[in-house]
């Protein structure tokens, strides 16, 4: 079937089967390889991406759905890769093999955009089904704190 | 004196003098910096010592653009940024301004390219910095002759080399064509810097592919696209290796999307290509959706009969005769059990673990003209070129293999099953596939850590001192043959330390595939021995940590040790590791209310010293809560990326917790239960307790961070709950014990 959505701001129709997860639309029919594939069925987190806005598991979102949502990948998460929690992510060295690390982005960004002052609760309430298999939490943690920080300094100057 | 003593003072004899260094110019100007350097950990048996091999390529250009060759595949461990930083010390130039290239796999030109093993320090620690410090030499000598002054007058800095008596400079990119006339300098004699003048080596570095991460570039095995690439889906026997009997192949074919589907014939060998049914189609969604219709009747097999149960009640029996195999016995057991003041008998065992990394196994493979061309995400290229080669029938000459970052490894991409898949359907497919397995592929066809079970006696003596140790190990294997990772080391800690010691084996058979499991066999007999040490010290009513210390003491200098074995632990780094990590926890300082407790333990591997605490709650529900760890280690002079190496050693203890709170893989009829992470669960951030890390800096040769912090954080959990709740845990993982107390 033929859907009409936004990717990272760019209308984009695409002729796929109905119940392809918007996962597979991205990576494999747009080429936006960012979005990754962990467990096929919402337990890992790894594909998170933003639709209309929230924080949403991409392997559970069929195509058939897509009509005139507006999606956000990791690719569109910042014009120039400046979102405070990619540089905080740089900063603070979080990832290690990294494939999961576009996912716990978008899903501290959902957070961040509703609580821009996050407590270790808060982090751990909302990062909680994503899952790093190297473990990096520690620095998720800290990288999201450094990332509010960064956020609110952003806001002063500007 | 113990090998890593004679390892500090290893003179770097045996460089073949004319095969030092190649200098070559490069087209369009520039020059390409190969050394001929010996990978092998100095003092170490058996690792191909005094093979020499050219590697390390250090290319500048004469615009001055530095790029350096990463050679090891990067699994998450930070290889890719920590083996640069040593080249680009010593040829002293600016972090910043260096690019690093993925070395193809070329054993000819790179020698070993293997993440495992926490190898890649130490063979490369040496090697790698006279080949940065022989580049510096050359850029000086090149200023040196082009000023007609003496080298000693020249210093480098900047990606430069400076005269500053005449207040004047030239750059690395304008000396290459000075520097390709010359000969090339001594790498046995290069002088290496002061540790005091590192500028990278030292300091937290960020690993170098960031910025890639985090703005999502195609970047690991799974991202890779090759013009006219399909996309595979593969599946295999529940009961490993079980043969495909029949398949509904004709109906898959007519489904949509779905180009091809076959049956591959596979062979028995559990590391090679096992039997299947492949579907190629168009996107990988429609062969996992034509996967969905796919019917096998799968042949009978002689392991479908197997099962965690029935390995546990074979075990059992076992444990209650003799040994099938005893190795070794020391000093008079029975007389020291009779004369102990207390005696100890305990029987632990842990379960099969999958490595579950977050990157579903995946490689993509193109065969034109005679040749293969495979992008793999693994963690030994080498050993998947000659099981390509060997099953496809293919030249290893032929096989060209891309090193891809990986996903994580853990161990799990030492073996290349998935690549010899990809290989072989892509050759009968005629066309570039990209086989993506799925998560329950990835859990129920792993290389599994193997399970163990052992009977275990032990005594104190009146003086309070470990007397005696009796170890009935049962594994599995058949006669001479024990399955991978599924052995114990002969200088395995306590041996030696102890006067009356036996240690006996019993195998099993298993139609299981096992594999290498980061900090393997360490990560289980460190929770075996190191809780039975506490039970001992308990026993002997003494403090755990001091009961340690004097075992430590206790080595006997004459025990035989064989010849061909890994490096003997060091007493007295442990034992400095175990008194830092005492001090910096406030070991025994504090009174815990009950429910609260600390926990140690210690181990020796991959020639690291960690010794770890961990504080733990217990609710009267029987929740476990870590509170908090902290790790005390010494892997030697230098920790050359503390960045990289804390990320390493949290990470390590998290995998640890992990593995003993609540992971568990089940054989039921020859088959894996579990299949996704809602039964193989991975630690959440909910369960990542702070882990504080404190080195312990000695004069021995700097070794790797990737495994050696993951064993002793079992043990001291079970440890802690010991001392919260005084129930002793003796199997893994915690799910499987009531804790409750009231």
């Amino acid at each position: 079937m033929k859907v009409t959505f936004t990717v990272n701001g760019t209308p984009r129709t695409v002729d796929v089967p109905a119940d392809m997860p918007l996962l597979w639309v991205l990576r494999d029919t747009l080429d936006l390889k960012g979005t990754k594939y962990g467990c096929g069925v919402a337990l890992c987190g790894a594909c998170t991406v933003h639709v209309n806005g929230s924080a949403t598991r991409s392997c559970q979102v069929p195509a058939s759905t897509l009509q005139g949502r507006r999606v956000t990948t990791i690719e569109g998460l910042a014009a120039e890769a400046n979102h405070p929690l990619q540089r905080a992510w740089q900063e603070l060295d979080v990832p290690q093999c990294g494939y999961c690390q576009a996912g716990q982005i978008m899903q501290a960004a959902d957070l961040l955009a509703r609580n821009p002052k996050p407590t270790d609760a808060d982090i751990d309430a909302e990062m909680y089904g994503n899952l790093c298999r190297c473990t990096t939490y520690l620095r998720i943690r800290d990288g999201i704190h450094r990332a509010a920080a960064i956020a609110a300094n952003d806001a002063q100057e500007g | 004196m113990s090998t890593e003593m004679r390892d500090t003072s290893a003179a770097p004899g045996g460089y073949d003098r004319r095969d030092f260094l190649r200098v070559t110019s490069l087209a369009g100007g520039g020059l390409l910096i190969g050394t001929w350097l010996d990978f092998t950990i100095p003092g170490s048996l058996g690792t191909g010592a005094g093979e020499f091999m050219p590697n390390a390529f250090i290319k500048i250009a004469a615009d001055g653009k530095i790029t350096i060759m990463a050679k090891n595949p990067e699994i998450g461990q930070g290889i890719r940024t920590m083996l640069p930083m040593i080249i680009a010390e010593e040829l002293d130039v600016p972090w910043e301004s260096i690019t690093i290239e993925q070395a193809m796999s070329d054993p000819a030109k790179y020698g070993s390219q293997v993440a495992g093993g926490s190898t890649a320090t130490p063979t490369n620690w040496d090697p790698l910095r006279r080949a940065g410090a022989a580049g510096r030499q050359l850029m000086t000598e090149a200023a040196a002759q082009t000023w007609n002054v003496p080298a000693a007058e020249l210093t480098t800095g900047g990606g430069a080399v400076h005269h500053h008596a005449k207040r004047r400079k030239l750059s690395y990119g304008e000396l290459t064509a000075k520097a390709a006339t010359l000969s090339p300098p001594d790498l046995a004699t290069v002088k290496l810097k002061d540790p005091k003048d590192y500028k990278i080596i030292g300091k937290p570095i960020p690993g170098v592919d960031n910025l890639r991460i985090v703005t999502g570039k195609p970047l690991f095995g799974m991202d890779v696209t090759v013009p006219g690439m399909l996309y595979a889906t593969f599946e295999k026997s529940p009961v490993f290796a079980a043969k495909v009997a029949s398949a509904n192949i004709d109906e898959v074919k007519a489904l949509p999307g779905v180009k091809q589907a076959f049956v591959v014939e596979g062979g028995t060998d559990l590391p090679g290509l096992l039997a299947g049914v492949a579907i190629v189609a168009d996107s990988w969604w429609a062969a996992r959706s034509a996967r969905k219709r796919l019917r096998v009747t799968w042949a009978d097999h002689p392991t479908a009969q197997q099962g965690s149960a029935q390995f546990a009640a074979r075990a059992k029996e076992l444990l209650a005769g003799a040994p099938q195999t005893v190795v070794r016995t020391d000093g008079d057991l029975a007389a020291a059990f009779a004369n102990a003041a207390a005696v100890v008998e305990a029987n632990y065992e842990y379960p099969f673990l999958a490595h579950a990394p977050l990157e579903p196994m995946n490689c993509t493979a193109n065969f034109a003209n005679g040749k293969m061309e495979i992008w793999a995400p693994t963690q030994n290229p080498q050993s998947g070129r000659v099981l390509v080669a060997r099953t496809l029938g293919i030249a290893e000459a032929d096989i060209a293999i891309h090193i891809v970052r990986s996903g994580g490894g853990f161990g799990r991409r030492l073996n290349n099953d998935y690549m010899v898949e990809a290989a072989w359907i892509a050759r009968q497919a005629g066309a570039p596939v990209k086989l993506v397995w799925t998560r329950e592929d990835d859990i129920q066809h792993d290389f599994y850590r193997p399970a163990g079970y052992h009977k275990l006696k032990g005594a104190v003596d009146r003086a309070g001192k470990l007397s005696a140790w009796e170890n009935h190990f049962v594994t599995f294997g058949e006669g001479e043959r024990t399955a991978q990772a599924a052995g114990i080391g002969v200088t395995e800690f306590p041996v030696a330390y102890i006067p009356n010691f036996s240690f006996g084996v019993s195998k099993m058979p298993l139609g299981v595939p096992t594999g290498f499991l980061r900090a393997p066999t360490s990560n289980a007999i460190a929770f075996v021995y190191q809780s039975f040490i506490d039970e001992l010290a308990h026993a002997a009513k003494r403090d755990p940590v001091q009961f340690r210390l004097d075992l430590l003491a206790q080595l006997n200098p004459s025990a035989p040790i064989p010849e061909r074995a890994a490096p003997p632990m060091n007493a007295e780094r442990m034992r400095g590791v175990l008194q830092l990590v005492a001090e910096k926890s406030g070991w025994g300082k504090r009174t815990l209310p009950k429910g609260s407790g600390m926990g140690v333990g210690m181990h020796y591997s991959h020639r690291g010293y960690f010794a770890e605490v961990v504080e733990v709650t217990v609710s009267q529900a029987g929740e476990v809560k870590v509170v908090k760890v902290w790790a005390a280690g010494d892997v030697g002079s230098q920790i050359i990326n503390p960045s990289g190496a804390m990320q390493q050693v949290q990470g390590s203890v998290l995998d640890g917790l992990a593995e003993a709170l609540k992971q568990e893989i089940t054989i039921e009829n020859g088959r894996t239960v579990q299949s996704n992470f809602d039964d193989f669960e991975l630690l959440r951030i909910t369960e990542a307790p702070p882990v504080e890390v404190h080195y312990r800096i000695t004069e021995f040769p700097p070794t790797g961070m990737g495994e050696p912090a993951l064993p002793p954080v079992i043990p001291a959990l079970t440890n802690a709950i010991f001392a919260a709740t005084g129930k002793r845990v003796r199997s893994l993982p915690l799910t499987r014990h009531d804790l409750r107390w009231s």
